[in-house]
């Protein structure tokens, strides 16, 4: 156990160091000079130009050597100074992702979890019925195929526009203002339902189809034929079948997290919805670079917790880690 | 390999998506040539129109024809998924044989990379890469989609290897003295030919949906029209809000089809190699 634990903390320390180099490197490494990309675009007001020139050298600390940039980065980063947003001058970018992040949450991890309970009672189910599985499967398949994003536009248009029942932009109405009352929370929850939904139903076909093929695989296997002879109830057959089928499930919802960030920060973007993915995307269309450094570290930070929170469900799970009975970990 | 086609075509999942995969195929490649407009880009005629003769799937705000759009952004879709997904599987099947086959330090080494870069989200990766790319065209989104999307697939396809490993004609081979490039391309490729073959489909409808994500939020070629393209001009100039469904639908139908035919395909290929699996 303490040795699974500390492969998996080590990996996500060497990811993280790995990722903040990463996100130091790039924007030195890459052809073109990003401070004149920057400054060209406030080339109108030549007085601006100038200061924007200097205090970028010196935000990125370009006239240090190499060695003594990366260490400051980092040092940086430990006292939360991400710098200055440029797009939303003079804010810092910690200020807005802290403002972001309750949205983004508020929306990712419902969905997570939902669409996992959801995901994998519905492929279960549909493992034992022959009828439901031959209907369910290839709806399941194309469900996975679409885009978040599509799914997103898909119902702002029907549920949005069409039939106009849910707002489709903002996460809140203009006319309020982030205070906790009924009014607010109901308007809140109202702008909240359709970027939730179109996350929701997407997952659920990758998880249905991942547990359908899994119980499958179960009810072919020896103890299963073995409790059968012994006359064992199906209902109790089934339990077993569930409760080992849902072990690579719980893997699977770490290794999904890539693509679910991914699917919420472009829905985000269609539903204006102010999260860390909306955020992003205008530091990427204003070409501000500390914005964007900034939310990939968040992103960064919030899937290693992710994924080590995973982990140690993982071990509460699965005896043979508990156990430290060797297994491929 | 006749019976495996014999399969192959009797096999109704596998059927429907390639059909639906071949009919888009098609449509990439000659739709450009059956379209009424040659240039995507150009303003051909007023704005705001619903399908019509004239224009098969409307007109954007601006006036272009979205079928024309379409067409075009099908086929750079399919080169994405061709290139991006190839590069993709190509990495993964090199660090994934070294790492098995080789093992010890290098084993240890690659995989110690492959968690950490399975661990970082590929979006974020490509947003850090492709944001301060200055030129983008569609050829170079295909190379850093490549390049970010291997560890899952080097990860199964080392697996899969150690299990190869330790096989008589493996072991045999290398009594015979070949090298060990030579055992891993004669001896163990081609045992894993119909894996590495849907491993190559998932990683073609990977690349494509990566790439519509990455084109939505402005990362996209930086001339010319893809899907995601399209995608984020509709909903920049809000054709949702104002009702042209034929401008923001479409796009994402086209590869919300594609991609769940390419997995349909891969779920029918499965049964076609494993004869376990076979409906009878």
């Amino acid at each position: 156990m303490k040795k699974y634990l500390g492969t998996k903390i080590l990996v996500y320390i060497l990811t993280f160091v790995f990722a903040v180099t990463l996100d130091w490197l790039i924007p030195r490494f890459m052809p073109g000079n990003p401070i004149l990309v920057l400054v060209s675009r406030f080339s109108g007001l030549p007085e601006s130009a100038r200061v924007m020139y200097s205090y970028l050298t010196k935000a990125f600390g370009l006239d240090q050597p190499l060695w003594s940039q990366y260490v400051n980065f980092w040092i940086a980063l430990f006292k939360g100074d991400l710098g200055i947003s440029i797009y939303l001058y003079p804010r810092p970018v910690l200020e807005v992702l802290k403002m972001a992040i309750p949205y983004s949450l508020g929306l990712m991890i419902p969905s997570i979890l939902l669409s996992w309970i959801v995901g994998n009672n519905l492929g279960a189910i549909a493992a034992r019925r022959k009828r439901l599985d031959s209907i369910m499967l290839p709806i399941m398949y194309f469900i996975t195929g679409a885009p978040y994003l599509w799914l997103g536009m898909l119902l702002a248009y029907f549920l949005g526009v069409v039939w106009d029942i849910f707002p489709i932009a903002g996460a809140y109405s203009f006319s309020l203002r982030p205070h906790l009352s009924w009014l607010f929370v109901g308007d809140f929850l109202k702008h909240w339902i359709l970027p939730f939904l179109s996350l929701f139903i997407v997952q659920i076909g990758g998880w249905a189809i991942g547990m359908r093929n899994m119980v499958i695989y179960e009810l072919e296997n020896n103890y299963v034929r073995y409790l059968e002879t012994l006359g064992v109830k199906r209902k109790l057959i089934r339990k077993y079948a569930f409760r080992n089928a849902i072990l690579p499930q719980v893997t699977g919802l770490a290794l999904q997290l890539g693509t679910v960030i991914a699917g919420q920060v472009t829905t985000e973007v269609v539903f204006s919805y102010p999260g860390i993915g909306y955020i992003l995307t205008q530091g990427i269309l204003n070409q501000d670079y500390f914005l964007i450094q900034g939310c990939f570290l968040f992103i960064i930070i919030g899937v290693l917790i992710a994924n080590f929170t995973v982990d140690l469900v993982y071990m509460a799970l699965d005896p043979r880690i508990r156990f430290s009975y060797g297994g491929e970990v | 390999m006749s019976e495996i086609m014999f399969f192959a075509f009797r096999n109704a999942k596998l059927r429907m998506g390639l059909i639906i995969v071949l009919f888009f195929l098609l449509l990439g490649i000659f739709g450009p040539m059956i379209s009424k407009y040659q240039d995507p880009l150009d303003y051909v005629g007023q704005g705001y129109q619903p399908p019509s003769k004239e224009h098969w799937l409307g007109t954007t705000t601006f006036g272009q024809d979205v079928f024309t759009q379409l067409v075009y952004g099908i086929r750079s879709s399919f080169f994405v998924g061709l290139v991006g997904g190839g590069i993709a599987t190509i990495i993964g099947l090199v660090i994934g044989f070294l790492a098995g086959y080789e093992g010890g330090w290098l084993d240890e080494l690659l995989m110690m990379l492959t968690n950490i870069l399975l661990v970082i989200p590929t979006l974020a990766l490509l947003i850090i890469v492709a944001a301060y790319l200055p030129y983008r065209g569609v050829f170079i989104q295909s190379i850093i989609i490549g390049l970010t999307a291997w560890p899952w697939t080097a990860r199964a396809v080392r697996s899969q290897t150690l299990s190869l490993r330790t096989r008589e004609f493996v072991n045999l081979a290398r009594i015979s003295g070949r090298s060990h490039m030579k055992i891993i391309l004669y001896e163990v490729l081609p045992n894993m030919m119909s894996y590495v073959f849907m491993v190559f489909i998932l990683q073609f409808g990977g690349a494509i949906l990566a790439a519509v994500g990455l084109d939505f939020i402005g990362l996209g070629p930086s001339r010319g029209i893809s899907i995601g393209l399209m995608l984020q001009n509709a909903v920049l100039w809000n054709a949702i809000q104002l009702g042209m469904w034929w401008w923001a639908i479409p796009p994402g139908l086209v590869i919300t089809l594609v991609v769940g035919a390419l997995y349909f395909m891969n779920v029918g290929l499965d049964e076609v190699f494993n004869p376990r699996l076979r409906e009878m």
